[in-house]
């Protein structure tokens, strides 16, 4: 494969990636590349630093050092508890982007937006809920509606943190199919911040394991499922004893 | 020098002063700070005349009960203790005056003002602070759009048209209520009190009434929104902002008033 060609398929690369707050170095020289159309599961002990790479490559926080190349395009993220904007009902949340972004303001006519907001609803299963408010949505509906919101941009980008947190094992099944599919449909490279091992098996490519900042393992769900080093045998078999320390 | 150790109650006490006194420098920073996205964010603010009208009515209209029933009250409160005695000492001429004087100059806005923080102010910072720990304002940032021009704008647009309507019907319900309670208190006639209203009260006053409500609706919804802006850690977070923009807000008014009793009337 040329370079151009690796650089094509490139949706995201992060090098040696600092982030401190305070005295405290929580991201410390991480980098991983994800290419278009795969999906890269980041897993660690809760405080290990997996939300804050996902709000450094999304812009919501300033990294201290390293690089975040992307291929272009918008960046997607949906949040842990959805963050659906509770005031404006699923076709405002929806087309948000659309209608207040500077650079897309007046572009789309109501009509327009109509039907993009059914396409995107259509995809996660949800049609003809455009009236509801969030609040009036199951918490996984909810999830599904963020994750319309996400894609309504076509972003080349989706970051996911922890998706099927809260969820029922039955929901979460449902989530994990949707990211799946979202990948396959968006052809977007995906980030999955996670804790679950059903999450990992089904849906990525490869995993990054974090423990206080640091990468401690990378490779596929197989390699980590078969437990080549302490610390994946650790957070596989979720035992107390191994080489990662809980604060808590 | 003197060294105070750890867990002794004066370096508890120097450390809570110090504290204070950082969070107090930090809150100012970020104040300012907001100030300045506003009106850096300005030049957007006619693509949203929905969301300024919405603003408009919830700031003008739903505050206005309260905020009439508190300066009325205060009103007639004063006018039923100055009254009588002014018309024992043949003053009753001039209760009018002074009423209308106090009202439009100090009363109608700085009460207006509490009941304003009371009820928008409160309600703002608690409003945007859930924003905030939802992650919904990050959520605007994600999707690219400017959570200054999107929630500060349009709020603090609406507060600084807002309030000064609100005060000028403020101030005459203020003055109405005097009237009321002079005449039920001392038998002043409604007459003699309105004939001495403008004796003293000219139309310096009324500008200068008006500029100080502009500038106590501006401050008191930078200061609301700007407090909500920095909440964090969930429900408490929500809690401490609330708290934070009322009693910034109540101490903003009052050091503005007192900037405008210096600068146009000493």
């Amino acid at each position: 494969m040329s370079p151009d060609q690796r650089y094509k398929r490139m949706g995201i690369e992060v090098k040696h990636l600092v982030k401190s707050f305070d005295d405290k170095t929580v991201i410390d020289d991480i980098s991983f590349k994800v290419d278009d159309g795969k999906i890269l599961s980041i897993v660690g002990f809760s405080g290990s630093g997996k939300s804050t790479v996902l709000k450094l490559i999304s812009g919501l926080i300033e990294k201290d050092s390293g690089e975040i190349i992307t291929s272009g395009g918008d960046i997607a993220m949906v949040f842990q508890y959805s963050a659906l904007f509770d005031s404006l009902n699923v076709f405002d949340n929806i087309s948000f982007a659309l209608q207040e972004r500077k650079d897309m303001r007046g572009k789309y006519t109501q009509k327009e937006l109509e039907k993009i907001v059914a396409e995107k609803l259509d995809l996660v299963g949800l049609s003809g809920i455009e009236n509801k408010f969030p609040s009036e949505l199951s918490g996984g509906m909810q999830k599904r509606v963020s994750f319309a919101r996400a894609i309504v941009t076509e972003p080349k980008i989706i970051l996911y943190d922890e998706p099927t947190a809260g969820l029922d094992p039955i929901s979460s099944t449902l989530i994990e199919d949707y990211i799946v599919r979202l990948k396959n449909e968006t052809n977007a490279a995906s980030i999955v911040v996670t804790h679950q091992m059903s999450t990992i098996r089904r849906t990525s490519d490869n995993v990054l394991m974090l423990y206080n900042g640091k990468v401690v393992f990378e490779g596929s769900p197989d390699d980590l499922c078969a437990e080549q080093t302490d610390y994946t045998r650790q957070f596989v078999n979720a035992t107390i004893e191994g080489p990662m320390k809980l604060n808590v | 020098m003197k060294v105070y150790y750890k867990g002794t109650y004066t370096y508890k006490i120097w450390k809570i002063f110090a504290e204070q006194a950082v969070d107090f420098i930090t809150t100012l920073g970020e104040i300012f700070g907001y100030i300045i996205a506003f009106f850096k964010g300005l030049k957007n603010f006619n693509t949203r005349p929905r969301e300024i009208i919405e603003q408009c009515s919830r700031f003008g209209i739903s505050s206005l009960p309260i905020t009439l029933s508190i300066v009325g009250m205060t009103s007639i409160i004063v006018s039923m203790q100055v009254a009588g005695e002014m018309v024992k000492q043949g003053g009753g001429n001039f209760v009018g005056m002074l009423m209308a004087i106090l009202t439009v100059r100090e009363e109608g806005a700085i009460m207006a003002g509490f009941a304003i923080i009371s009820m928008i102010g409160s309600s703002l910072a608690s409003e945007i602070a859930t924003l905030k720990v939802t992650e919904q304002i990050d959520a605007i940032q994600v999707l690219k759009v400017n959570p200054i021009e999107y929630l500060f704008t349009p709020r603090v647009i609406a507060g600084t048209i807002m309030m000064p309507l609100v005060v000028i019907i403020a101030s005459v319900v203020g003055i109405a209520g005097g009237a009321v309670a002079a005449n039920l208190t001392s038998e002043l006639s409604y007459k003699a009190y309105f004939d001495s209203v403008w004796f003293g009260l000219s139309m310096h006053d009324i500008n200068v009434c008006l500029l100080k409500a502009i500038s106590f609706g501006f401050a008191i919804t930078v200061i609301s929104c700007s407090c909500g802006m920095g909440a964090k850690d969930g429900a408490k977070g929500v809690g401490i902002a609330t708290t934070k923009a009322v009693v910034w807000s109540f101490v903003s008014i009052v050091m503005i008033d007192l900037l405008f009793a210096a600068a146009f009337f000493y």
